[in-house]
């Protein structure tokens, strides 16, 4: 089975080829076949390789598939290979699973759009690019997916292409990734460079061997693979793109802003732990931005009013937590997170979705009220997926897996103890504002008007992604009670261990905090009938702390100004003068041929006289 | 035989080039232009008459015969060219002529 | 005696298709396309290996004797470097006479000919080892390239036609004084008149003597690139170009400039190169980032794409200076993926042109909705040329950044930034161009897309991009010895690099 590996992959592609070639020539039934079912194959082929890995390890735990060298030049090769070990599985089956139930939802909620084979032709190939960023072997492979999905993302929030704000969208989200990409490619030319390999495996071994705890050098490269995961996964100071993002039609929303894109950062730095260990500081930068992440953007959270953007306040703040889970050294508590996260948040989403698609894409949670009653499916299911958030404890998977970073945090001496207070803050905050949107959007007073129906498709993705985000947290308990440890397990030999945390100290906090945050929402906005006055405190952070103002006057107004005043090239400008100068010289010498024989005389006489001088006087 | 002294021989040419070369610049009727260029001319014969007076060399008056024949061949081309310019444009002033004017 | 053959096919398959044009319009465009369907043929029996002799490694050669009185010979040598620009010239030449069928229909047979006869020039330069040849074959691809320009141009054409002729020209004469100081030079430390490359390869001169030389060589090879500050005749070319004016500009022209400075500049003068490396390789950074900005800052689409290619060409420039086998691979795949993305691209605004009649994109948007394809093609080589694995220019933009890294960090840093920057125009193209409320202009209204030719070359593109960023090794084995070679000969002295290095 597992030689089947690179179809997993390659199937979501070949479905967006089908797709994009087929354009204006496939009924919208094939076309959804085509797009979702690609995406259910790849996860089926998934998922048998994947109880296959479990009942029958490979040596080393690893399984390598070479496809093809893709170059091999001057001493330096790479090549397209993909590598499945527990680390990459646990992705691929999170890729896969969470990213077929949300292609079965999109098959309901985009029905009758404009584009809807170019909506799946891009899902899928985002899909594709996905499963290559965490199956690839290399990291030229990894970047070319890392590449992809940014390529995914910006075409899938720009799919409402006739707005401009929408495009708009699009652009910032590509090159503000863009720019963290770049660092990760900076990144990777320092590895190639000094460790001689891009491979990944290699790679992590030679820096190892070659590089002392705390080298300038690894340093510096730690520092740039960061780089590239901020950016990747919108978090400090990279994270102005995911809000606007949100533009884009909401299964993307949960796709590739909330379940799988915005960790690759989080895959990234733990598939380089071996890097970041060997550079302690880079390592702390990594808690550090995860922390003010989850802070920032857990305010920030609290002052929209748009549901979406509250749930990519959201995303933003619960990346900032495998952040620090990272930082902290909680390597598998951040995986743990990520995959919870991913049912969650895509469940959110989703729900999100399916309300909005039933009062015609009102997206202000103070028009919508009282939808409770109305829409119970869509109640329940962002009720669980609220819950899941705010980690209340014991029934939710999100509980288990934010308490063991909190663990983690708590663990890790005096720094980890100071990110331990910005996460149990954050886990306040997030109980608070996700149940502020809970109150306002499924109580109180009516605004708005509800029509149509759910098909099968939308309750089935709601109810498997509800269930998952119960029970997905039972694979991993805390060693006070349950101590049930299948995931590190499964992640031991990829990842280093975790500190085991027997003191139940952490476990209560975080769980009163939850549950004080929950419960002051409940008391602040049981019954909501207005928006929030706009005091200049509630602007700072409905902007999100003035982050793109200060890019806009910094960098963005800079560049246009630029661009606009040097449009006609001011190089040319020199040519320019040169033809200038030519030009005049030539109407002052024109002057002089003006055509009278007794002027042309006179200067023939005069050039004379002077030659005559010359040789005379000489 | 008494010869002209070199010296005054060569100041009357130079004078007579001076006057010859003025009328030409100052003068625009093509008609005096041209005797003006007769006269310049003519400076150069006196002045290689008096060279050759000088060093009692045949050369001067050589040169002087051919000078005279390029004044004459001058004047009648020269005149050929006036007649035709004024045929053209109705007049003999020079600084009409300026078709060549850049 | 294949490699005469070569240059013979097109240029008497260009007298031909003039002298046809006056029968009818459409035997010229079938005989261009026949005549370089056998070049393309007779090229592609030259992919193999290379018969390696002492320090060179040709795959074919040719040496007749043309002036000897002078020491110049017409004499031909192709590696794999060149053999690979000369498919790729073909082959854009073959798509410039597609394209052309519906948008040249004036003078046609004359249009086919010029076409023929700066393929022919091209396919000169990338054979010619005469000094005097390679200079007369240089000339050569300049005049037919100007009447492209100037006869079937648009508005502001004879503007461009004589920037482009002066500047080129102008350099061009550069060259020429620098290459018979050259062969003096030699002539006096060996007593032996030539204008034979192989013998002047480690000619003895004064440090001083070879740097002049190979500024007269570079500045030659700069403009042409185009090197910023050389490049302004690019964009004023471009945007006055008939589509495959552009394309042949674009695609195959400016890859001289590359050849040049690979071939000539580096191998001559090694040690003068070698110490005037950081300042090429900082204005090819200078150049990557400043086009960037001016193709951002663009109205016109063909002046944006053009100036995406002074920005590309930065990388080529920075590539050939960093002089090491990744970088010097990284910029064949460069010249390669640009001359297809670039080339596509000029063949879609020269569509759209045609099609609503404008090239300024305040007056266009929305256009997915009325020619969805060539809006997807537009989008594909867009992205291409933003960078994107998988596709050509992905590769040709690591290898060089891989390369340079090694000579040079904060250069290849600053130089990395350029792909934020290529994201940046190439994302407002498709923005403005195919994005958003669709245009009021009037001839926006009902465009019909893409035809049956337009599609056939615009998917033969679109594999070869693929092709190119998926597998590009035969590509790395086929330039492999030829680049050994120039390497060999590049190489500076060792007092010379002991002096860089300190």
């Amino acid at each position: 089975m597992r030689e089947l590996l690179w179809l997993v992959p390659t199937l979501p592609l070949l479905g967006s080829a089908i797709l994009m070639l087929g354009a204006g020539r496939l009924s919208t039934r094939v076309e959804a076949m085509i797009g979702a079912l690609s995406v259910g194959l790849a996860a089926i082929i998934a998922f048998t390789i994947a109880a296959g890995f479990l009942l029958y390890a490979p040596a080393g735990t690893v399984y390598e598939q070479t496809l093809w060298r893709w170059l091999d030049v001057g001493g330096f090769s790479a090549e397209i290979g993909l590598r499945l070990d527990a680390l990459s599985l646990v992705m691929m089956l999170v890729i896969t699973g969470v990213g077929f139930f949300i292609h079965l939802f999109a098959t309901e909620f985009m029905e009758g759009e404009e584009g809807y084979g170019r909506f799946f032709a891009h899902l899928n190939l985002f899909v594709a690019a996905m499963l290559l960023l965490v199956l690839a072997d290399d990291f030229l492979a990894l970047y070319a997916g890392w590449e992809g999905v940014g390529l995914g993302s910006y075409l899938l929030i720009g799919f409402w292409w006739r707005d401009p704000a929408n495009g708009l969208a699009a652009r910032k989200a590509f090159i503000v990734t863009r720019i963290g990409d770049t660092a990760l490619l900076i990144g990777l030319l320092l590895i190639a460079s000094r460790l001689g390999t891009l491979d990944i495996a290699g790679a992590m071994k030679n820096a190892s061997q070659t590089w002392q705890v705390g080298s300038p050098v690894a340093t510096v490269a730690a520092f740039l693979l960061l780089g590239g995961a901020v950016g990747k996964s919108a978090q400090l100071p990279l994270q102005t793109w995911l809000p606007d993002a949100m533009a884009g039609p909401t299964p993307v929303s949960a796709l590739i802003h909330a379940a799988t894109m915005v960790t690759a950062g989080v895959y990234l730095i733990a598939r380089t732990h071996a890097l970041f260990l060997i550079a302690p500081s880079a390592q702390l930068a990594v808690g550090v931005v995860g922390g003010a992440t989850l802070l920032l953007a857990g305010f920030s959270a609290l002052a929209q009013n748009d549901i979406k953007r509250i749930l990519a306040y959201s995303t933003m703040s619960q990346i900032g937590y495998m952040f620090l889970a990272l930082g902290v050294g909680a390597w598998s508590a951040a995986l743990f997170h990520l995959m919870t996260h991913a049912f969650f948040k895509a469940l959110l989403f989703l729900s999100a979705g399916a309300i909005t698609m039933r009062i015609h894409h009102e997206q202000n949670i103070f028009k919508m009220g009282g939808l409770a009653r109305r829409l119970p499916a869509a109640f329940w299911s962002f009720l669980i997926g609220s819950a899941a958030l705010a980690a209340l404890p014991l029934v939710t998977a999100g509980f288990y897996s934010k308490e063991a970073i909190l663990s983690g945090a708590w663990a890790d001496g005096t720094s980890g103890r100071v990110l331990w207070v910005a996460g149990i803050f954050g886990a306040f905050i997030t109980g608070l504002y996700i149940f502020r949107a809970v109150f306002i959007v499924f109580f109180g007073e009516e605004h708005t008007h509800v029509s149509g129906t759910y098909g099968w498709r939308v309750i089935v993705t709601l109810t498997v992604l509800s269930v998952l985000s119960v029970v997905g947290g039972l694979i991993e308990l805390p060693p006070v009670f349950g101590h049930v440890t299948l995931l590190s397990n499964l992640l031991a030999p990829v990842l280093p261990a975790t500190r085991e945390v027997t003191n139940l100290t952490p476990l209560l906090l975080a769980s009163l905090v939850a549950l004080l945050g929950i419960a002051l929402a409940a008391v602040l906005y049981w019954r909501p009938t207005r928006a929030p006055a706009e005091t200049p405190l509630w602007r700072f952070w409905h902007a999100a702390g003035g982050f793109d103002w200060l890019y806009d006057r910094l960098l963005v107004r800079p560049v246009l100004w630029a661009a606009r005043v040097g449009r006609n090239d001011v190089v040319d400008r020199v040519y320019d003068s040169i033809v200038w100068a030519t030009r005049v010289a030539h109407q002052e010498v024109r002057r002089t041929q003006n055509g009278r024989v007794r002027w042309y005389t006179a200067g023939l006489a005069i050039g004379s006289i002077c030659l005559i001088a010359i040789a005379v006087l000489r | 035989m008494a010869t002209a002294p070199l010296d005054q021989g060569l100041l009357l040419a130079a004078i007579l080039f001076a006057l010859g070369l003025a009328g030409v610049l100052v003068r625009r009727n093509l008609l005096f232009m041209l005797m003006s260029l007769e006269v310049m001319l003519n400076a150069a014969g006196i002045a290689f008459i008096v060279a050759g007076a000088r060093w009692a060399s045949p050369d001067g008056q050589i040169m002087f015969i051919l000078v005279l024949t390029f004044a004459a061949t001058e004047v009648s081309v020269g005149l050929a060219l006036i007649l035709l310019m004024h045929r053209r444009i109705t007049t003999l002033d020079a600084d009409a002529g300026d078709r060549l004017r850049g | 005696m294949i490699l005469l053959w070569l240059l013979l096919v097109p240029a008497a398959g260009g007298v031909l298709a003039w002298i046809a044009g006056a029968r009818h319009p459409d035997w010229p465009r079938w005989i261009a396309l026949f005549v370089l369907a056998i070049d393309f043929i007779l090229a592609l029996t030259l992919i193999g290996p290379a018969v390696a002799s002492g320090h060179t490694s040709w795959i074919a050669s040719l040496d007749l004797p043309w002036i000897p009185q002078l020491g110049i010979s017409f004499e031909l040598g192709l590696d794999g470097l060149s053999l690979v620009l000369i498919l790729l010239a073909i082959a854009l030449g073959f798509v410039s006479v597609v394209i052309s069928w519906t948008e040249i229909t004036d003078r046609v047979g004359l249009f086919h000919a010029n076409l023929l006869w700066a393929t022919t020039g091209v396919i000169g330069v990338f054979l010619a080892l005469d000094l005097f040849l390679f200079f007369f074959f240089w000339e050569l691809m300049l005049v037919p390239m100007y009447f492209l320009i100037a006869l079937w141009g648009h508005e502001r054409r004879f503007y461009a036609a004589i920037k482009f002729f002066i500047f080129t020209q102008g350099s061009g004469l550069i060259m020429l004084v620098a290459i018979l100081v050259l062969v003096f030079v030699h002539q006096h430390a060996t007593g032996h008149l030539t204008f034979d490359y192989l013998a002047l390869l480690g000619t003895k001169m004064s440090p001083s003597t070879a740097f002049w030389l190979m500024l007269g060589f570079f500045i030659a090879f700069a403009v042409k690139l185009p090197a910023v500050p050389f490049h302004t005749w690019l964009p004023d070319a471009h945007t006055e170009a008939p589509t495959a004016g552009s394309v042949l500009l674009a695609g195959i022209l400016l890859k001289t400039g590359a050849y040049g400075l690979i071939r000539f500049v580096v191998p001559l003068f090694p040690d003068a190169a070698h110490a005037f490396a950081p300042v090429a390789m900082a204005l090819g950074v200078i150049g990557i980032l400043y086009a960037a900005l001016m193709a951002f800052g663009q109205n016109d689409m063909k002046r944006l794409v053009a100036y995406s290619s002074v920005s590309h060409m930065g990388f080529v420039l920075l590539g050939v200076f960093a002089w090491n086998t990744l970088a010097l691979q990284g910029v064949v795949v460069q010249m390669l993926a640009h001359g297809i993305s670039t080339g596509a691209l000029f063949i879609l605004v020269g569509a759209l042109q045609e099609r609503i009649h404008t090239r300024d994109m305040r007056l266009m948007g929305g256009l997915w909705g009325a020619v969805p394809r060539l809006s997807a093609f537009g989008m594909v080589f867009a992205i291409a040329s933003l960078g994107l694995p998988g596709l050509g220019n992905f590769i040709g933009e690591f290898l060089i950044l891989l390369g340079s890294f090694r000579v040079s960090v904060p250069l290849t840093v600053i130089a990395a930034g350029g792909l934020v920057a290529g994201a940046a125009y190439a994302l407002l193209l498709v923005q403005r161009a195919f994005h958003g409320k669709a245009s009021p202009h009037p001839d926006a209204a009902k465009p019909i897309d893409l035809t049956a030719p337009h599609l056939a070359v615009m998917a033969v593109l679109v594999i070869a991009i693929i092709g190119l960023g998926l597998y590009p090794q035969p590509i790395f084995d086929q330039v492999a010895p030829g680049l050994a070679v120039l390497q060999h000969n590049g190489a500076p002295s060792v007092g010379a690099a002991a002096q860089g290095s300190q």
